[in-house]
């Protein structure tokens, strides 16, 4: 059906994105989502500047740069999968995103970490306006690095070239969406 | 209209054209009572005529959803309806269950629940009602052709059902009560009844533009996303104030805000349609209709909900007749013109009238509209200044009540426009036009 969809139907400026055209949907709406939580992240800081320094303050930027450092290789791995697909290397593929798999998951056990140490201090998520947003923007990023290790696997399994395309956007996406969430929320301090 | 068993949405179109009408004469009758207080006070007290008023706008929105489907369903799986006996035998059922709830509530009998008053075994009976619907239409989708519009249309129609099963659950914790009382109404209005929309208008654009289906099917698949993805988060926006955490007034303002997406595509894609299709089909207000609706809803649903949907925005107008203005243009636009889009297009194919009352549906479609776009224009001022005495001021609710008259009688008079249109609207689909007289007239004389 898919195959379908992008031969029969011109999708305008979408046809020419790599995968299937409804991924990109999906992935200019979660940007616009996160993109109105960090507005909304920044307006807070504005509006609560006190709250939101010992807020930062209590961030561990070295697990936040640590992390980046895992989304990023990942993303990686992700790019040299479809590279060797293309390439029609099925096995390298599935490897290179069997790593991809890999360093996501090592992301949410130091996000985990992070989160733990965190709620033992005793910030959960309605201690402050600045925690209620840090556990939405990082516990939703989180929650889609969970949904693109399914998607990883989804097409690691029915691996033909567009599918590889298709998750890997949403892949990229998801770390993409880290690379604004990390300064933002962890680096900005005090600015 | 290709099969035999289409004819059958005549009924649900009847009993919903009946019900509009009565809904619409209560609304008329509450917004009375409103400037003259004490009209009708004793024998008709003001919370029953809105659980009229409301309850019959639920029940002939959703039997007009039943008889768009009956009439959409075997035109698109290209076969006859799996039971036409059933459809028949679920129509009097739904029918007899609304009319006793409606008897009931004039009688002081009800549970109470805003919007779920219906006792509990009316209730059940609406679940029996919706099952065997859903095995008739599923059955029927089952062993015929599986279209992109029917799969949307039947997801829709489950949800539906799925949802209105919460309705059953009644807990104890106040806050429990209101967050599952959400999954009814706001889950249907802002999430499966959207898809119920989008399959109709889909359907409508094939039949009346010509446009390609995979140009059409592509539009819904983006609508059908943008209305998930948007819609269910989006019922955040009902949890501000209820006891929730207060993290679900960011969730609930982010999705909600995007919640405009959807009707935006969907004006777009109507209009699109339209003029890449050309206008030549002879159904000149069904064309009407199905632009109206998207156009309406877009408005209604999408800029009169946004307006107050702001979690600090709503601090402020929660409850006021913001709201109301709000739900008026909504409802109206959204399914309103929805269901009166398909009557117009399907009624004068199932009746065989080709050349029908036209130009009396459209100066219908005009004053109805009219009225409802003044009435929430009205409410929306009403609401403006309510907000601002009541919740910046201070004022009391009844002391600001008494500035609001003017906004009132205002609201009334647009309530009589929409009263005289509605009735335009159902005798221009009820009764057939002097022009069609003369042709079958002509057909008889012909046939002597």
């Amino acid at each position: 059906m898919n195959a379908k969809l992008k031969d029969n139907a011109e999708w305008g400026a979408l046809s020419a994105l790599p995968g299937n055209p409804m991924i990109w949907i999906l992935i200019i709406s979660e940007l616009v989502v996160f993109g109105l939580a960090l507005i909304g992240f920044m307006a807070m800081r504005f509006l609560k500047p006190e709250i939101f320094a010992t807020g930062q303050a209590a961030l561990d930027y070295w697990l936040g740069g640590l992390n980046t450092m895992f989304l990023i290789t990942s993303g990686w791995c992700a790019a040299r999968a479809v590279h060797a697909r293309s390439r029609d290397q099925r096995q390298k593929a599935r490897l290179w995103l069997g790593g991809a798999g890999m360093f996501g998951a090592a992301f949410l056990v130091v996000k985990l970490v992070e989160w733990s140490e965190k709620l033992s201090q005793g910030h959960d998520i309605a201690f402050d306006a600045f925690f209620t947003l840090f556990y939405l923007i990082t516990g939703f990023h989180a929650a889609h690095v969970v949904m693109g290790l399914a998607i990883l696997a989804i097409v690691g399994w029915w691996d033909s070239l567009e599918n590889l395309k298709t998750g890997t956007a949403f892949w990229h996406m998801v770390d993409l969406i880290w690379l604004i969430i990390f300064p933002v929320i962890y680096l900005a301090r005090g600015l | 209209m290709k099969y035999e068993s289409q004819k059958v949405a005549m009924y649900y179109f009847a009993g919903a054209l009946a019900l509009f009408v009565a809904q619409v004469l209560f609304g008329v009758l509450m917004g009375t009572v409103v400037v003259v207080p004490n009209f009708l006070s004793e024998l008709l007290p003001f919370n029953i005529m809105r659980m009229v008023h409301t309850n019959a706008l639920i029940v002939w929105l959703l039997m007009g959803f039943f008889g768009c489907a009956y009439y959409l369903i075997p035109e698109e799986a290209e076969r006859e309806l799996h039971s036409t006996k059933l459809a028949i035998i679920q129509f009097w059922l739904f029918l007899f269950g609304a009319a006793a709830a409606v008897v009931g509530y004039l009688f002081r009998i009800h549970e109470g629940r805003e919007f779920l008053e219906q006792p509990l075994w009316i209730k059940l009976a609406i679940v029996v009602v919706a099952l065997m619907f859903l095995y008739n239409v599923s059955m029927t989708v089952l062993k015929g052709r599986k279209t992109a519009i029917t799969s949307v249309l039947l997801l829709g129609l489950w949800g539906i059902a799925v949802f209105f099963l919460f309705s059953l659950y009644n807990p104890s914790n106040l806050v429990l009560d209101k967050m599952f009382w959400w999954w009814v109404v706001h889950l249907w209005v802002e999430g499966v009844w959207e898809l119920v929309m989008a399959s109709v208008l889909a359907f409508l654009m094939i039949k009346m533009t010509g446009v390609d289906r995979e140009v059409v099917e592509k539009w819904l698949y983006l609508i059908i996303a943008l209305t998930l993805f948007t819609g269910i988060l989006g019922t955040g926006h009902h949890y501000y104030w209820i006891g929730t955490p207060g993290y679900w007034q960011w969730i609930g303002s982010i999705f909600s805000a995007l919640e405009v997406f959807p009707f935006f595509a969907m004006v777009i894609f109507t209009f699109y349609m339209v003029w890449k299709g050309g206008r030549t089909h002879p159904n000149k207000a069904a064309l009407l209709w199905s632009l109206g609706c998207s156009a309406f809803a877009f408005f209604g649903a999408g800029v009169w909900g946004f307006m107050h949907t702001l979690a600090p925005i709503n601090y402020y107008t929660h409850g006021t007749q913001v709201t109301a203005a709000h739900g008026h243009l909504a409802f109206y636009g959204a399914y309103v013109m929805l269901n009166i889009a398909m009557f117009t297009y399907a009624m004068p194919n199932i009746l065989k009238r080709e050349p029908y009352n036209q130009v009396l549906n459209m100066w219908g479609f005009w004053i109805t509209s009219g009225g409802v776009a003044f009435m929430t224009f009205a409410l929306t001022f009403a609401g403006v200044v309510q907000t601002h005495l009541q919740r910046v001021m201070g004022m009391n609710f009844m002391e600001v009540q008494e500035q609001l008259g003017l906004f009132y009688w205002l609201r009334l008079g647009a309530g009589v426009a929409v009263l005289v249109g509605t009735i335009l609207i159902v005798w221009s689909l009820a009764v057939p036009g002097s022009r069609q007289k003369a042709a079958s007239q002509a057909g008889l004389a012909a046939a002597e």
